[in-house]
């Protein structure tokens, strides 16, 4: 599903990919943990065409991409496929949460607006939000929000579920209620999901893999057992 | 600014209005020279800019001053500039010691002033587009009539059942009547025999409106510097050097000889005095709506034209971001006056534009470019992430910008925008160089037909701040509202 060769990334003269060579098989979830700096964000943005590479090459959901200003069309048609939810969340705050998860199904499918929005009550239905659709963004906790991202992203027919530090703003009571969401999409949707995480017991408790970073390389790879070092 | 101009003219007049001197006279010769006031505007033959040496002044009310002047035994006359239609408020407050530029001799100014025994006679002038049906003031009926702010000819004007359009320059009246947006105009036969009759397509009717002369204006109170005034007048006369100056200017005509025989007019401190009733506050009401007009249609332009700009500036190619960048810089970089009389005046060969189209335009046209510049603000300030967050969901650049990044910036501009629709309600008292009659005009009217600023010009600031202080209430509940 997703295939990373040799891929480097560089701002200026810090380098922040040094050569990514890694695999990761449908609807499998990899976690990628390791200290701040290390690649790990800028990685997850390869990935989903936010960010180009310098060198190497990407497949993932079936597009491949390279060095060089990808065709917009066909990034486009990546980011139906592959999602992401960012650390910051970026919710538009304009929109209610039910807006937020309806806005890409009908303006990017062009599904109708009933359509459109009786799919996001699923969703948020889903993330445990069902009763705060008309909710506005700045109306919502923390965890609520991110549960508001992860369902706008799950509403485009995704294949690929990319998660940037999902709890890490979150207080301990609140990451409870998005471990709880992540657990269940992890278990029981056909999504591959790559996520970044700085809890090593979120990634032992979703991940079928993990990836360590450092500098800009992956330095070990395996089961969470293997690479967690302070798992028990 | 205009609103602050009028409330600081109307404090600086009651400061000074009561200042009587004991010996106008006596104070003028201790100084040696006679102060005068005259607008340079009015041009050949009143008083000019010499074209060959523009520090010089010509005219000959520039040599009946110096006339005067060496007749009263000073060293010279010293010349103040003006605008002719506060000619008398400003002799009030003493910045010069005599009016003396085509001041008409009418009964408010005998009122208001002590004038002088007449130097000049005149006759109105009525001029008409050539091949129009209409010969006299009496045919004019319901048709829009110019003439000068606070002349005489408006006097006339305004006892025929006419539409009587207020100009503050000589040429623009001719000018309009060509260009088909008025109807006919009534000037002095100087003015109308230099920068009207002369143009193709304009025709001054024989026969004569009315008779009237040019005095000398100066303070009640400064009786003996009348007489003396009054003295060397008579003097210029008896020894024929009044008939030499007008013969110079090509003034003298038969209707001069009249003039030897006329006496000082009467000061008529106690004339009736219009008071400000309610058909002046209607007046005010009308003005205040124009106001609202113009200030809401021009808005209804500057806001789209303004987000297309902000727009272009931020999201397109090279090229068309330089067309908007110079489009903002030059409408801002430029006094919008200006531009008011490019569009009304500059353009009227090839776009004639009626007077309240053009300051519609003209103010909607200027705001644009700081509606521009508030919105491209709050398109620049939004969170870079969200653009990124619209991305990663597949919208293409332009779905985004709909969606996503433009109504998070019309939101945010609110408050700024709220803020400029309260400039523009002031600013729009520019308009009435386009002979617009809006609120501020109305109150320069009714402040020279009630010889008082205080009353219209509080009343005038009452309905501004009537009208702006909505708007800057919603303003700050906005920013309270939109407030992160």
């Amino acid at each position: 599903m997703i295939d990373v060769r040799g891929v480097h990334r560089g701002f200026g003269g810090r380098v922040a990919l040094a050569g990514i060579d890694a695999h990761v098989r449908e609807r499998e979830c990899v976690a990628i943990v390791g200290p701040s700096g290390c690649g790990k964000t800028t990685l997850l943005r390869c990935l989903n065409a936010l960010e180009p590479i310098d060198q190497g090459s990407v497949e993932v959901a079936g597009f491949s991409l390279h060095p060089g200003v990808a065709a917009p069309a066909k990034v486009r048609a990546l980011r139906e496929s592959v999602g992401m939810v960012f650390q910051e969340l970026h919710l538009f705050p304009h929109l209610t949460a039910l807006d937020n998860v309806a806005l890409a199904p009908r303006v990017v499918m062009r599904r109708s607006r009933a359509e459109a929005e009786a799919r996001a009550h699923e969703l948020l239905a889903r993330v445990g939000l069902g009763d705060r659709g008309s909710s506005y963004p700045h109306q919502l906790s923390g965890g609520q929000k991110q549960r508001v991202a992860i369902a706008r992203a799950l509403a485009m027919p995704l294949r690929v579920l990319l998660l940037d530090e999902p709890t890490s703003a979150l207080d301990p009571a609140l990451r409870e209620e998005v471990r709880s969401v992540l657990r269940l999409l992890a278990r029981e949707s056909a999504l591959t999901m790559i996520l970044v995480t700085h809890e090593e017991r979120l990634a032992a408790e979703l991940a079928d893999r993990v990836w360590r970073m450092n500098a800009g390389q992956i330095v070990a790879q395996g089961t969470p057992r293997e690479v967690l070092t302070s798992l028990p | 600014m205009r609103l602050l101009a009028s409330v600081l003219a109307i404090l600086a007049w009651m400061a000074t209005a009561k200042a009587v001197r004991a010996d106008a006279l006596a104070d003028v010769r201790a100084c040696g020279e006679l102060a005068w006031g005259g607008d340079l505007q009015g041009g050949e033959p009143y008083v000019f800019e010499d074209p060959a040496d523009p520090s010089r002044l010509e005219g000959f009310e520039v040599d009946v001053a110096d006339a005067l002047a060496r007749r009263m035994g000073l060293a010279r006359a010293r010349f103040h500039q003006v605008e002719w239609s506060n000619l008398v408020p400003a002799l009030e407050r003493g910045d010069f010691d005599i009016a003396l530029n085509g001041l008409e001799d009418t009964p408010e100014r005998r009122a208001r002033l002590r004038l002088s025994r007449p130097y000049f006679a005149y006759r109105e002038v009525l001029a008409v587009r050539r091949g129009s049906p209409y010969r006299s003031l009496d045919e004019l009926r319901g048709r829009r009539v110019a003439a000068l702010n606070q002349s005489r000819a408006l006097d006339l004007l305004r006892s025929y059942p006419v539409d009587p359009v207020l100009y503050e320059g000589q040429q623009e009246p001719y000018f309009d009547l060509q260009q088909g947006r008025i109807d006919a105009v009534l000037f002095d036969h100087v003015v109308a025999d230099r920068y009207g009759c002369p143009l193709s397509g304009v025709e001054c009717l024989p026969g004569e409106v009315a008779r009237g002369v040019y005095v000398v204006g100066l303070r009640p109170g400064d009786a003996t510097l009348a007489a003396a005034v009054d003295d060397a007048i008579a003097g210029l006369i008896a020894d024929g050097e009044l008939r030499r100056i007008l013969s110079r200017w090509h003034l003298w005509d038969d209707g001069q000889a009249a003039i030897a025989s006329s006496s000082a007019p009467q000061h008529a401190p106690d004339a009736p005095r219009r008071r400000l009733d309610r058909a002046q506050v209607v007046l005010f009401a009308e003005g205040a709506a124009v106001t609202v007009l113009i200030s809401a249609l021009a808005f209804a332009i500057a806001m789209p034209l303004g987000l297309l700009l902000a727009t272009v500036r931020v999201t397109a190619g090279p090229f068309a971001r330089a067309a908007a960048t110079t489009y903002v810089e030059v409408l801002r970089g430029t006094p919008v006056l200006l531009q008011l009389y490019l569009l009304y005046f500059g353009l009227a060969p090839v776009l004639k534009l009626g007077a309240m189209t053009a300051a519609t335009v003209g103010l909607g046209l200027n705001y644009a470019a700081y509606e521009a510049e508030v919105y491209r603000g709050a398109l620049l300030g939004l969170p870079r992430g969200q653009v990124e967050a619209a991305a990663a969901l597949g919208l293409t650049p332009s779905q985004a910008l709909r969606h996503v990044t433009l109504p998070q910036a019309m939101r945010a501009a609110l408050p700024a925008v709220t803020n400029d629709l309260v400039s523009l309600l002031k600013d729009s008292s520019l308009v009435s160089v386009l002979t617009v009659v809006e609120l501020t005009k109305r109150m320069t009217i009714a402040a020279v037909e009630l010889r008082s600023w205080l009353g219209p010009g509080l009343l005038c600031a009452a309905l501004y701040f009537a009208m702006s202080f909505p708007l800057s209430r919603l303003s700050r509940r906005l920013e309270a509202r939109l407030a992160p």
